[in-house]
């Protein structure tokens, strides 16, 4: 046995041992931070899998983005949390519980196991391929021109998520400005990371995108850099954040997929298929879609954190 | 040389990991919040540097030695100001458990 095969089992039990925890855990708070923990431990699993895009997805989401949504939610539910810990479910429909989510672990389990061995794969097709794009980053060239459907499909999704958060707005609310006025000490240590950090965490998260040409990388990891500090300099009260009703707002919310619509479309019209690229020009089009999707990504999750508006457009 | 440099690269690996057990062990059996706290900046501070000071000779190139110390850097200052503002919160937060 190897070091690095103990190095894995070791992770893959306490990464288990943590989802245990954070389903057993009884605060809403503890539980929060047992799955922030859980999810900077996954993409340790990912790396030693030699997939190192997933593992910076899931760092920036599952750990990051992800723990600060859930923080907040559990920062809400604390006057409730008693009352609602009051009411502890009978008997029958915990069991009940219990039995459809041990069915779903074993389906899943199942479907895992009984994959055939080798498992069928078309990552040769891909390899093979990859010329046809002028991209060296397998990922990417899935994500952006094999696979380009469900890219733009999942940019939609964001959209529609930032439009189900919005409509919690309150009608006096309605087009205002998300969230609470942070305050903090302009002279304080944290309005000083909120100077310091950004310069340096844009110019990381630009090279993020940036190098998903052709390394681990993109534009969600990069958008979601982005969001990080923007949402520092919201929560240090160095900025506000804008109205929901800003036309500029709105037109960087549909950047992404509206560029990503246009260029498939555009495709339709010089006769080739929706969303194909002609090979000439696939890598500048898909930069271009790659730039407007990375600043769609950055203020939508930097919105989805900041909440529903809360105050009228006017404050 | 590369002898040299791998047991430098032992040594101070192994003395990062002795900080981060001691920080550990520090974090769990400290009495209170704050001393907590200094446990574990530590094991941020000092351990991480000297992993980091034992990975730099296996780095490769001058490229990848800086961004290996650009991460301790940002892990610095993270560590130093979360640090901080917990220490501030526990302190607001009534007396330190």
């Amino acid at each position: 046995m190897t070091v690095a095969t103990i190095l894995e089992m070791v992770l893959g039990a306490v990464v288990l041992g943590l989802g245990a925890w954070t389903i057993a855990a009884r605060e809403t708070f503890a539980a929060t931070v047992g799955y922030v923990a859980y999810g900077l431990l996954v993409p340790l699993i990912w790396v030693r899998l030699d997939a190192v895009d997933v593992a910076l997805t899931e760092a920036a989401i599952g750990g990051g983005l992800g723990g600060v949504l859930l923080l907040g939610a559990a920062a809400r539910l604390r006057a409730s949390e008693p009352a609602a810990a009051a009411e502890t479910p009978g008997k029958i429909v915990r069991l009940g519980a219990a039995g459809a989510s041990v069915m779903v672990a074993a389906a899943l389990s199942a479907a895992v196991l009984l994959l055939p061995d080798p498992a069928p794969t078309l990552a040769p097709a891909a390899i093979a391929n990859a010329s046809a794009t002028g991209l060296a980053n397998p990922v990417t060239n899935v994500l952006m021109a094999f696979r380009a459907m469900d890219t733009m499909l999942e940019k939609v999704v964001l959209l529609l998520a930032i439009v189900g958060v919005w409509s919690l707005a309150s009608d006096q609310a309605w087009g205002g400005r998300p969230g609470p006025r942070h305050q903090a000490d302009p002279h304080g240590v944290f309005a000083f990371l909120a100077r310091l950090l950004p310069p340096v965490g844009i110019v990381v998260g630009i090279y993020m995108f940036w190098t998903g040409a052709d390394h681990p990388g993109g534009a969600f990891q990069g958008g979601s850099m982005l969001a990080a500090m923007w949402l520092l300099v919201i929560m240090a009260g160095l900025t506000d954040t804008p109205p929901a009703s800003g036309r500029w707002l709105r037109l960087v919310l549909i950047a992404g997929p509206g560029v990503f619509l246009a260029v498939g479309l555009g495709g339709v019209c010089f006769g080739l298929a929706f969303l194909a690229y002609p090979p000439t020009n696939a890598k500048p089009l898909i930069l271009g879609i790659e730039v407007a999707m990375v600043l769609t990504i950055a203020v939508t999750l930097g919105l989805l954190v900041a909440g529903a508006p809360e105050r009228s457009p006017q404050r | 040389m590369s002898f040299a440099l791998d047991i430098l690269t032992i040594a101070a690996v192994s003395a990062g990991a002795f900080f981060f057990l001691a920080g550990t062990v520090g974090l769990l059996r400290f009495p209170d919040t704050l001393t907590r706290l200094h446990a574990l900046t530590k094991a941020d501070n000092l351990g991480l540097g000297l992993v980091v000071l034992g990975l730099l000779p296996q780095a490769g190139s001058v490229r990848h030695g800086l961004k290996l110390v650009g991460i301790w850097l940002l892990v610095l200052l993270a560590g130093a100001t979360v640090s901080q503002l917990i220490a501030r919160a526990a302190r607001q937060g009534g007396p330190a458990r």
